[in-house]
């Protein structure tokens, strides 16, 4: 039978170390409300989200109270809005009304996102993901909940430059259409280079055409928790910490498969998979950064950074992947600037770059994140950054995104609030020598040789 | 059987145990283990308890709990075995 000390070390992970479930994603897919009719589509699409997203919230917060653990998010993420769009939208504008569909029924069911305004276009690009791209910053500046991505680029089929090319633009539009709340749509938009069709974590969440009709899938956190557990091996040698990285973080996953299973049993969908990221939030001492000072690093960013990071990210999955048997998402860990305290704080005392991000974005989990950017940015340094971060994806074939937010009326040094979950970000200086010239060049990187690799 | 953790910290004084304990009896709760230990000069207090027979919803049940610690300067929690047991048991 449990005992007292392992009742305890459970409950001060969650009073004390901010252990949460990030969320409870409920993924639907929308492929059977495809209509050439664009209101009747909106209705089926509004009916069918309402339907079967009814009791998420409510069984979610039962879970919650039962169990004692916060599930701090509820959300949803549906097939790619593109692909759903494609016969009755022959605008821009027509696209704007789906997303307004997406955030009505987002309110609806009281979920805090939706996911899955999206289009896959890593290889080319139709008329219909044309419009959608073309509709992202109205859609995002119209809409609350709303959460938009773009696949630019895979391993396989390698970079649609067209396609980044124009992402740097629409990133820039976004920006400038949200800057009266300091271009929060940008907080809401990301692109990717071999984006999964499972992942529970927005901004970058949607319903993969590979999924079933409805599919739970949850998301994990826990970096304070991280961050305490290696407080007890101080100056104990890479073997002993990333042994207790790899416990640690089996606990934490452990978890969140017992939420899973729960919610999935309660709502009579099935269970898709678990996505163990250290998903880190404004919160004190819930960061990554934390942890790479309690590994030995004055700062995130100092000499050592990637290292770390690569270590803490490999050690993570390990311990996940024996936790539960449906691993997928982005899994690993994040490292957000605006979300994660002690990143702000690295940045602010210099200690971090965008470069040395870029350089620790080939071993996290996923990407340049929630970087604010002067707003003076031109769209091809955008698209610029852009590339850079999906040839990374691309060679290394893992998942890579960026999320930029273009601070508009800001510069270095100044800072961008968004409150909530997204924190705040200080604007980061950007190379300023030209890439235009690379950028306009159009058309596709081609996918890379997997064999000599060196 | 609904196995269920309820645990108790706060500032020890007299009657909590036979507070809490009356509570669960007058419920139909049935104990089936109890310990306690004193961690930071603070009153840890742990009981396995069976919530089969119930006679209130679970979130009833953790709520008056939250308020009997509330009224003794503690606070009582119920939480559902499994998450106990998923983390430290394979």
């Amino acid at each position: 039978m449990i005992n007292i000390y392992e009742v305890l070390e459970t409950n001060d992970m969650i009073e004390k170390e901010n252990l949460d479930v990030r969320t409870i994603t409920l993924g639907i897919s929308l492929l059977n409300c495809i209509d050439s009719n664009l209101g009747s589509l909106n209705e089926k699409i509004y009916n069918r989200i309402t339907t079967v997203a009814k009791e998420l919230v409510p069984t979610g917060k039962a879970i919650e109270k039962e169990f004692g653990i916060p599930v701090v998010n509820k959300r949803i993420s549906v097939t790619p809005i593109a692909l759903i769009g494609a016969s009755a939208c022959k605008t821009p504008e027509d696209f704007v009304t789906i997303a307004q569909t997406l955030d009505k029924a987002a309110k609806a069911t009281g979920v805090n996102f939706i996911g899955g305004y999206s289009a896959l276009v890593s290889k080319g690009m139709t008329e219909s993901d044309g419009l959608l791209v073309r509709s992202i910053p109205k859609a995002l500046a119209s809409t609350d909940f709303v959460c938009s991505s773009v696949n630019l680029a895979s391993t396989k089929t390698g970079i649609n430059m067209d396609a980044v090319k124009l992402m740097g633009e629409i990133v820039h539009d976004t920006a400038v259409e949200t800057a009266d709340r300091d271009s929060i749509g940008c907080a809401k938009l990301v692109v990717f280079c071999n984006a999964p069709d499972d992942n529970p974590f927005m901004a970058g969440a949607f319903h993969g055409v590979t999924e079933a009709d409805e599919i739970i899938n949850v998301g994990v956190s826990g970096p304070g928790v991280m961050r305490k557990a290696l407080e007890s091996v101080r100056g104990a040698d890479f073997g002993t910490l990333c042994e207790k990285v790899k416990k640690t973080a089996f606990k934490i996953t452990r978890v969140g498969q017992l939420v899973a299973r729960e919610a999935s049993k309660r709502l009579g969908i099935p269970f898709g998979i678990i996505d163990l990221s250290l998903a880190p939030t404004p919160a004190v001492g819930d960061s990554i950064a934390d942890i790479f000072e309690e590994m030995g690093l004055q700062r995130a960013g100092a000499p050592g950074t990637t290292a770390a990071l690569a270590l803490l990210n490999d050690q993570v999955k390990k311990g996940g992947i024996m936790a539960s048997s449906y691993v997928g998402g982005l899994s690993g860990a994040f490292i957000p600037v605006s979300e994660d305290q002690g990143m702000i704080n690295a940045v602010e005392d210099g200690a971090l770059t965008i470069e040395k991000l870029e350089a620790m974005t080939c071993v996290c989990s996923v990407g340049l994140d929630m970087i604010a950017i002067p707003g003076d940015t031109k769209p091809s340094a955008i698209s610029g950054i852009i590339a850079d971060e999906m040839a990374i994806g691309m060679i290394n074939q893992k998942t890579t995104a960026a999320r930029l937010i273009p601070a508009i009326g800001k510069g270095t040094g100044e800072t961008v609030e968004f409150g909530g979950l997204l924190g705040h970000a200080p604007v980061m200086p950007v190379n300023q020598f030209e890439c235009s010239s690379f950028i306009n060049r159009g058309g596709r990187i081609p996918a890379p040789v997997h064999s000599f690799k060196n | 059987m609904k196995k269920t953790v309820v645990t108790v910290v706060g500032k020890d004084s007299v009657g909590i145990i036979a507070k809490v304990c009356t509570y669960l009896a007058n419920n139909s709760v049935n104990i089936l283990d109890i310990s306690q230990t004193i961690v930071d000069g603070f009153f840890n207090m742990m009981m396995i308890v069976d919530v089969a027979k119930c006679s209130k919803d679970f979130e009833t049940f953790g709520h008056e709990l939250e308020q009997i610690g509330g009224e003794m300067n503690c606070i009582i929690k119920a939480q559902r075995e499994d998450i106990f047991d998923s983390m430290h048991r394979l």
